[in-house]
């Protein structure tokens, strides 16, 4: 162990190593370092921010699906109800239609009897004024006998 | 083995722990280890500079491996100096020393691992043939480690505390202010201050210089015979991959005490 001038030479080395680490090499590299860490930081908040705002759109996105199918369905509900009114209505129609000219033919059918009847009525009174002149064998003035004519005809 | 002497185990071990002196003045003191002061400053040039060189390159983006490996290697450091430093900024000075020691003691410890008979050869081509290449087993290189860093935490005690308030706690501190305990607190921290810079230094000396000594010891086996040879190459190889963790471990160490003694000499008691 001998000590000699090469110690104060070593510290003096050393000293000059320090001087250049603290210089030259410490602060650019903690810069680098530095600048980037900030950069992943950024970049995690970001990909927390996309996180976060899929999930508001998935969210508003299920909400929309879901007001679509109520939508959807509300409308489905109404065309069938209207399809079953329009139905209904038309059934209604029908019946009515059906009631009417039921009704108007009967009324026809009343009318065509009634003239029928009239026009028998006539030739009845006809041929019994007829028979009655050819049993009379004498012509009966049918002015002096309208009034008997007449009572024969509301009898029949 | 270079010179020319005859090979008995002594001399082999004594050639291998001659420094290569130059004597720059008269007496014992005005002497320089060349092969120290020129090996530590190269590894010390290399280590750093290549960090330095990776660094230019730098980018805040995607690093490639050169830089993820440095940045590596600085967060390890800087997590060390995070954890024991709590009195201002380490980036200013406390995280990128205690980054060029554990650099440079790894480095100059590794020297260790180089075959040291072969390196002699190279070096006698050129014509030197003493040269020690573990500038971490030189006592000198150890102890202006030591002492550097003995200085860095008197001067941050006093620039921290104030030259008064550094004086009061050398007398006031760790026993108490009664004048009374004045002279035991003074020698208490005159041997701590002492005793620190001491174990530092010889820590890291004892444990590089042990290693060396045992790889010597266990290459002059190698040159008994075919079974010596044997023997050397085994628990040379042994020794080797043990000496993976000593390098790193005393380099880590001495790194820790440096941060912790200037992170101490921070401190207000």
């Amino acid at each position: 162990m001998n000590i000699n001038l090469t110690l104060f030479a070593q510290a003096i080395t050393f000293a000059a190593f320090i001087w250049f680490t603290v210089k030259f090499v410490w602060p650019p590299l903690l810069r680098a370092i530095e600048s980037r860490q900030k950069t992943i930081a950024e970049g995690l908040a970001a990909a927390e921010q996309g996180k976060k705002s899929l999930e508001v759109s998935n969210k508003q996105a299920e909400e929309t699906v879901r007001q679509s199918r109520d939508r959807a369905a509300e409308i489905l509900a109404q065309a069938e109800k209207r399809a079953a009114e329009l139905i209904e209505e038309a059934k209604l129609a029908a019946k009515e239609e059906s009631g009417r000219e039921k009704a108007a033919a009967k009324a026809e059918i009343d009318q065509e009897v009634a003239r029928a009847r009239e026009q028998l009525r006539d030739q009845v009174a006809m041929l019994a004024v007829a028979g009655a002149e050819k049993i009379l064998r004498r012509e009966v003035d049918a002015k002096a006998h309208a009034e008997l004519l007449g009572s024969i005809k509301g009898q029949l | 083995m270079a010179a020319g002497s005859a090979l008995t185990p002594s001399n082999y071990i004594e050639h291998h722990l001659t420094f290569l002196s130059k004597p720059v003045g008269e007496g014992q003191f005005w002497v320089l280890h060349v092969d120290s002061l020129v090996t530590s400053i190269a590894l010390g040039c290399i280590g750093l500079g290549l960090i330095w060189w990776v660094i230019k390159g730098a980018t805040a983006g995607v690093p490639n491996r050169r830089q993820a490996f440095v940045e590596l290697l600085i967060h390890f450091v800087d997590n060390q100096a995070k954890e024991i430093f709590l009195h201002g900024d380490r980036h200013r000075f406390i995280a990128p020393a205690a980054l060029t020691v554990f650099v440079w003691v790894l480095l100059m410890n590794a020297m260790d691992w180089l075959p040291v008979d072969l390196f002699m050869v190279l070096m006698g081509v050129i014509g030197v043939h003493e040269w020690r290449p573990v500038p971490t087993a030189d006592v000198n290189t150890t102890f202006a480690l030591s002492i550097t860093v003995l200085l860095l935490s008197l001067y941050f005690g006093i620039a921290v505390k104030g030259l008064g308030g550094w004086i009061h706690e050398m007398f006031c501190a760790p026993f108490g202010s009664n004048p009374l305990l004045w002279p035991f607190n003074f020698l208490f921290n005159l041997v701590e201050y002492f005793s620190k810079t001491l174990s530092h230094s010889l820590r890291l000396f004892g444990n590089i210089y042990a290693g060396e000594i045992i790889f010597f010891l266990l290459w002059v086996w190698a040159a008994t015979g075919v079974v010596g040879t044997f023997f050397g190459f085994f628990f040379g190889l042994g020794w080797m991959i043990f000496h993976i963790l000593i390098i790193v471990l005393q380099a880590y160490i001495f790194m820790m005490l440096t941060i912790v003694y200037i992170s101490m000499a921070h401190e207000h008691h």
